[in-house]
Formats: C-alpha cells, sequence, structure tokens
C-alpha cells in the first residue's frame, strides 16, 4: 500500500542524476587527453622516435589533470608532446572545475538540502523502538504538549507548516532527539511519512489552529491506522461533533471547555477544584482561584470565546452584557466598542457589575481592557484570555482573578488523558457526586499534595504491572488495597497516593475503601505526588514489600536465610 | 523520438559492439588484439555506465549492475596489459595476451546482457 520508508525521498539517486553531465564530461576529457598523448611523436633518450602507450599517457594525464604536475616523464616531451600537454591541461583543468562547480552547486540546492533533512529525519523516525506521539502543529499548544511528554520520557514527533516554528524546535536541547518535520499535516502522504503506520506510534495529537486541518488528520489516522489514539482540538461544536461522530478518541473545544468549567466553579466550587487540579499539568504550584461571582457579568469580544462563556452563562441565568466592535450577530442590547476605553466600559455600566470577561482575540486590548476597569471598579472580578503564551508576564503582573489560555487548557487535556484513560470516567462520576462529596475530596488531596498539583496514574492488577500482587494472590494472601498506601519503608507512614477509582468488570467504585481486597484484572485510577507513585511500585513489584505493608513483618528471603528462619523457627518451639 | 533515448541506446550498443572487436581473433595473438579497441572500449563503457545512474526502474538497476560488471572486467584486462608490460616487462607473452582477452571476453557478456536487457525493454514499451 506505501513505499517503504527509505525508498522515499533517497537522495543517492538525486546526486546521481546531477553528476551524470560533470562525470560523462571528466571521462570524455581524459579520454580525449590520453589518446592525443598515444598519438604524438616523440623521441627517446637514444634519439630513437617514440611514442607513449597507454599506461604512459594516463600517468602523465593524471598528474597534469589534477594539476601536480611531475614534468616531462619519461623522456624529454618533443614539440608535439608538449603542444599535446597544453591542450589537455585546458581540457582537464576546465572539467574539473566543471565537475566540481556542479557538486558544490548541487549541495546548496534548497531542493536537496531538504531532500537530505528529510532523509534524515525518516531514517532517525524507523530507528524510534518504543511508543511515540505524533504532534501535528507545533503551536503553543504543540508545545506544552511535547515539553510535559518530553518530560516524561516519552518521544514525539512533530509536523508543523511554519519553519520558524520546526527552526526553534531544531535549536532547542531536549534531551531526546524530536524528529520534526516542516510540512503540511492536512496531506495524508506527510503524515505517513512522520510515522502514522510505524508500529511503535501511539496516537496522534492534532492541535493546529486550523479546524479543518484537525478534521483531515483524525480522518486520515481513523482510515490509515485505526488501532492508535487520536485526540485534537476542535475550536467550534460543529466540528467537534463531526470528529466524534467518526470515532475520534478525545476531542476538546477548550472555549466551550472552560465555560463549561466557569458555571461548574460558579455553582460548585469543589466539584471544579477537583477537576481543576487533577487535570492540571502536574508538578506545578496548585491553583486556588477566588469563585466566579453570580451578579452582572459583561463580556468584551464576541469571539468563539466570548460566544461559548455567553452560552454558558445564559443557561446558568446569570444576566450577561456584551460589549463588542461588531455588534450586528450579538444578542440585542450590546454595546459597540472594543472596551479598551473608560466610555465604553461606563456605558456597560461597569460600576455595578460584578464580573468581567476580556476575550477579544488582541492580548494587548486584553490587558488594555483589565487595566481600564480595574480603575473604575476596583473590585470586580475578572476573567481574561491569554491568546498567545508568550504575553503570559503581562498578564501575571496583571492579576487577573481568571486566567485563562486556551492552549494550556487543551494539553493538560490531553496529558491528563493520556496519562491515566480512566480519569475521564472519574471525572465525569464525581461531578455527578455533588459539592460536599467533592468537598471531602478536595480536603484530602490537599493533604496529600501539598501544594503542587497532584499527577495521576492507572495501575492494572496483573503479572506484567503489579508482579508482586499477582504473586500473593496465588499464593493465597489477600492484598488490601488499603495496605497499599502504606510505605514499604516504615508501615506507619501512609504514602501520599489515594486510590480514587476501581474498575472490576463493569462496575466501578470511586474511592474504595481501605479494606477493599483486590483482584486480578482490576483497574485502579490513583492520583498522588509522583514521590508516592515511586514508592507504591515497591509495593507492587517486590513481594517482600508487600509482605511488610501488610504484617509488619520482616520476611527473610533467600534460600540460607529461609533455612536459617527455619532453624530458628524450630529451636524456638 | 527522444534523444535521450538514442544517445542511451546509442552509448550501450557502441560499447557492445567494440567490446566485440576487440575479443575477435585468436586468443593468445597480440596482433590480433589492437590496444586502441580496448582503450575505446573502457571509455565508452564508462559513459554508458553514468549514463545509466539515477534510474530508479527495476530494469534501470540491472542495466547498471551489468554494465559495472563490464567495467571491472575491462578495467581488469587494462591492468594486467599495463603489469605485464611496464612493470614485470615480461611483454605480451600468450599467456598474458590469452588473460587479457578473456577478461575482455566475460565484459563482452555483461555488455550482452545489458543489450538483451535494453531490448527487452523496449519491446515491452512498444507493443
Amino acid at each position: 500500500m506505501t513505499t517503504p520508508v527509505a525508498a522515499r525521498g533517497s537522495i543517492v539517486p538525486i546526486i546521481l542524476r546531477r553528476m551524470r553531465v560533470p562525470i560523462i564530461v571528466l571521462i570524455t576529457a581524459y579520454a580525449i587527453a590520453v589518446l592525443g598523448f598515444t598519438l604524438m611523436p616523440g623521441v627517446d633518450d637514444q634519439g630513437e622516435p617514440w611514442r607513449m602507450t597507454f599506461f604512459q599517457a594516463f600517468y602523465v594525464v593524471s598528474y597534469t589533470g589534477s594539476t601536480i604536475g611531475f614534468g616531462e616523464v619519461p623522456y624529454d616531451f618533443s614539440n608535439a608532446q608538449r603542444l599535446w600537454t597544453m591542450v589537455s591541461i585546458y581540457i582537464t583543468v576546465f572539467a574539473w572545475l566543471y565537475s566540481v562547480g556542479t557538486i558544490i552547486a548541487l549541495i546548496q540546492d534548497t531542493d536537496f538540502r531538504n531532500a537530505l533533512v528529510r532523509t534524515r529525519l525518516l531514517r532517525s523516525l524507523g530507528g524510534i523502538r518504543e511508543p511515540f506521539y505524533l504532534i501535528c502543529g507545533y503551536g503553543d499548544t504543540g508545545k506544552l504538549l511535547a515539553r510535559a511528554l518530553l518530560g516524561r520520557k516519552q518521544r514525539v514527533v512533530i509536523i508543523d507548516r511554519d519553519m520558524s516554528n520546526v527552526e526553534e524546535l531544531r535549536s532547542r536541547d531536549s534531551g531526546i532527539y524530536v524528529p520534526a518535520f516542516c510540512m503540511d499535516a492536512e496531506v495524508p502522504g506527510n503524515l505517513l511519512d512522520a510515522g502514522l503506520q510505524h508500529p511503535w506510534c501511539a496516537g496522534v495529537l492534532a492541535v493546529t489552529d486550523n479546524d479543518h486541518t484537525n478534521l483531515k488528520v483524525a480522518i486520515a489516522t481513523k482510515l490509515l491506522n485505526r488501532d492508535i489514539l487520536v485526540f485534537c482540538r476542535a475550536d467550534t461544536e460543529e466540528t467537534a461533533n463531526n470528529m466524534l461522530s467518526f470515532g475520534t478518541d478525545l476531542v476538546v473545544n477548550p472555549c466551550e471547555d472552560f465555560a463549561r468549567r466557569l458555571v461548574m466553579g460558579m455553582r460548585e466550587p469543589d466539584t471544579h477544584r477537583v477537576y481543576d487540579w487533577l487535570t492540571s499539568l502536574p508538578n506545578a504550584p496548585l491553583p486556588h482561584r477566588p469563585e466566579p461571582p453570580q451578579g452582572r457579568w459583561i463580556i468584551c469580544g464576541f469571539g468563539d470565546f466570548g460566544q461559548a462563556v455567553y452560552r454558558a452563562l445564559r443557561e446558568a441565568g446569570v444576566s450577561v452584557l456584551v460589549v463588542a466592535e461588531a455588534v450586528d450577530d450579538c444578542p440585542p442590547g450590546s454595546i459597540p466598542g472594543k472596551g479598551t476605553e473608560a466610555v465604553t466600559l461606563r456605558q456597560a455600566n461597569i460600576g455595578e457589575a460584578d464580573a468581567l470577561v476580556a476575550c477579544t482575540d488582541d492580548d494587548a486590548d486584553n490587558l488594555s481592557i483589565m487595566v481600564t476597569a480595574r480603575q473604575l471598579n476596583p473590585d470586580i472580578y475578572m476573567v481574561s484570555l491569554e491568546n498567545r503564551l508568550y504575553n503570559r508576564e503581562l498578564f501575571r503582573a496583571a492579576r487577573p482573578a481568571l486566567p485563562v489560555q486556551t492552549s494550556y487548557l487543551t494539553a493538560s487535556r490531553f496529558l491528563s488523558v493520556l496519562s491515566a484513560p480512566m480519569l475521564r470516567d472519574f471525572l465525569k462520576q464525581s461531578a455527578a457526586q455533588g459539592n460536599a462529596w467533592n468537598h471531602v475530596l478536595v480536603e484530602r488531596l490537599a493533604e496529600i499534595t501539598g501544594d503542587m498539583t497532584p499527577d495521576c496514574w492507572t495501575i492494572t492488577v496483573s503479572d506484567k504491572q503489579t508482579p508482586a500482587v499477582t504473586l500473593a494472590l496465588r499464593l493465597g494472601e489477600p492484598v488490601q488495597l488499603g495496605n497499599l498506601c502504606r510505605d514499604a519503608r516504615k508501615r506507619r507512614n501512609r504514602l501520599d497516593a489515594v486510590p480514587l477509582m476501581l474498575r472490576r468488570g463493569g462496575e466501578c467504585l470511586l474511592l474504595p475503601d481501605d479494606d477493599t481486597l483486590l483482584q486480578v484484572g482490576d483497574r485502579m485510577l490513583w492520583c498522588g505526588t509522583p514521590q508516592a507513585q515511586v514508592l507504591l511500585g515497591w509495593n507492587l513489584h517486590h513481594l517482600n514489600s508487600l509482605r511488610y505493608v501488610h504484617t509488619g513483618e520482616h520476611r527473610p528471603d533467600g534460600w540460607v536465610w529461609r533455612h536459617l528462619a527455619r532453624r530458628r523457627a524450630a529451636a524456638g518451639d | 523520438m527522444n534523444l535521450e533515448k538514442v544517445v542511451f541506446g546509442f552509448f550501450i550498443l557502441l560499447a557492445l559492439t567494440l567490446n566485440f572487436g576487440f575479443f575477435l581473433g585468436e586468443i593468445d595473438n597480440p596482433e590480433h588484439h589492437n590496444v586502441y579497441e580496448l582503450f575505446a572500449a573502457i571509455i565508452v563503457s564508462l559513459i554508458a555506465t553514468v549514463l545509466k545512474f539515477g534510474e530508479r526502474t527495476q530494469i534501470g538497476a540491472v542495466l547498471l549492475a551489468s554494465s559495472l560488471v563490464a567495467d571491472l572486467q575491462l578495467i581488469s584486462a587494462a591492468i594486467v596489459w599495463a603489469v605485464a608490460v611496464h612493470v614485470l616487462d615480461v611483454g605480451l607473452t600468450p599467456a598474458v595476451m590469452a588473460s587479457i582477452v578473456s577478461l575482455s571476453g566475460g565484459a563482452l557478456l555483461a555488455n550482452a546482457v545489458s543489450t538483451i536487457l535494453l531490448t527487452v525493454e523496449t519491446v515491452t514499451l512498444h507493443r
């Protein structure tokens, strides 16, 4: 169906084809020069007439052609031979200059260089022997994703249409080699080159800023390699539904996502906190955000983001006023203007408003709106959209109550699902439990993780992932979930980790109790610090640790120690 | 008519005919084998090889291979000649001549294969 990776874009045929003419010129020049020398009459040292043999002629041409010049060998030349020497020097030197010039021109050729880079990339891609993710689009979202995945020692391959993005990536030292292709992800052939059907390709993350491109990537992935995951970013609900219709594994519409979370934060602050903490990028400061107020809201800017927030707030029954430059498409009663001037904001009655959303598609305008609004109403709750990550410092200085980066939202959602596929189900179920239930969980999470965002991971009880647990079960020793959470160095200490959910067969158990007994095939979702994850690994991998956390006894192991222990027990009897 | 095809066919055929001309005659008699003919055969064979560079087709690859074999054989013949006459000073004895001519005979076979392949390709293209 496809040509093998190595055969495509190979550079050897390109070089050979370009070198055809220069090499023929060189051969011809040498042939003429050698032939001429064998024909020129000469005189040897005895004064007899003499002609060069081919061997002697080729010798002379070889050193004159390469402009080394040993002189007249083996005998002094006759004038006829000297005449021919001049001719052959000019022929061969110019033939060499032409050939070398062609090679240099070929090396400087952009097409040739691209082919060279491409060949190198394809070769490095062919050498990957571990799962990798294919990231389409290396904008803000792509960068966050790549950085986080590389931080987890996972391989990524990147496609971006913009050369400057690719150059930036190539110049950055990320520790692990990242193949970066500068090409259009919309063309399925390019995706194939970038490893869509590579046996180690684990998933495709489509995060370009173009909905249509993301859609095409999703379709191509589902058609050409349906076994792998495909995660997409979509900016409109229509595209999102389209993507879901053919089985895209995760579609994130950052605007809708944020709007839903805003309303969730307004109604059930603790449910929102659980959601927020579990889906943040791990090992970042734990966000503590003030709750959004219920009163009057002003939205400046009515793009995708503004519309999504407007709809969500209206559905929640909050009164909203829109300020936008073009008010034709806006709901009735909207105020025309940017919102950057005090006049417009006063007209929107900012003094009486409780909250303001600055979400134009220009970061400078958003910053300006915030500064102006704060002068007019110092206590107002502010939500600001950050379009570009490089403006982060400015937004941090402007201190909005709720900064929003759509790229961050998308990347963190992708990553949370990638690292723990069960997290999505857990969040859905926990949201249905109500605020009080989530409040308990929030307190527990805060206790465990301190000031940093927690990490989530899944564990399946199996020989591969938890050899100690399956061994213990086979030996007839029950394994309690609560004991797994103990520190294998000192069992009185609890690990900073919580089992969030246990799935057995089709059943899901939220926050399973400590005395839950594990069975082979159970799947668990855990959340905690990275350190706790490592310590938990001891209990799961080493039978001795597992026995110790259960019984508190250090059992000697190994043939000699077992023998001694038996003797000691016998002596004790 | 395609000029490139003409040039290509010309050189492949010329390599064969020159090779044949050198090969013809009593195998150990230096009188029957002209050094200029060997020289011409080598040059034409080299050019034919270069013309086949960069062909991506299967038949192009086999053509290039057979041409490289012919080059190798002819150049070996020339080296034997030069070593016998200039390095060892034994001159063109019947044994030396026989080995030179038999080497060129091998090249002749490779050139014949080239020509047959070219013919096959042409025939399949213009049925």
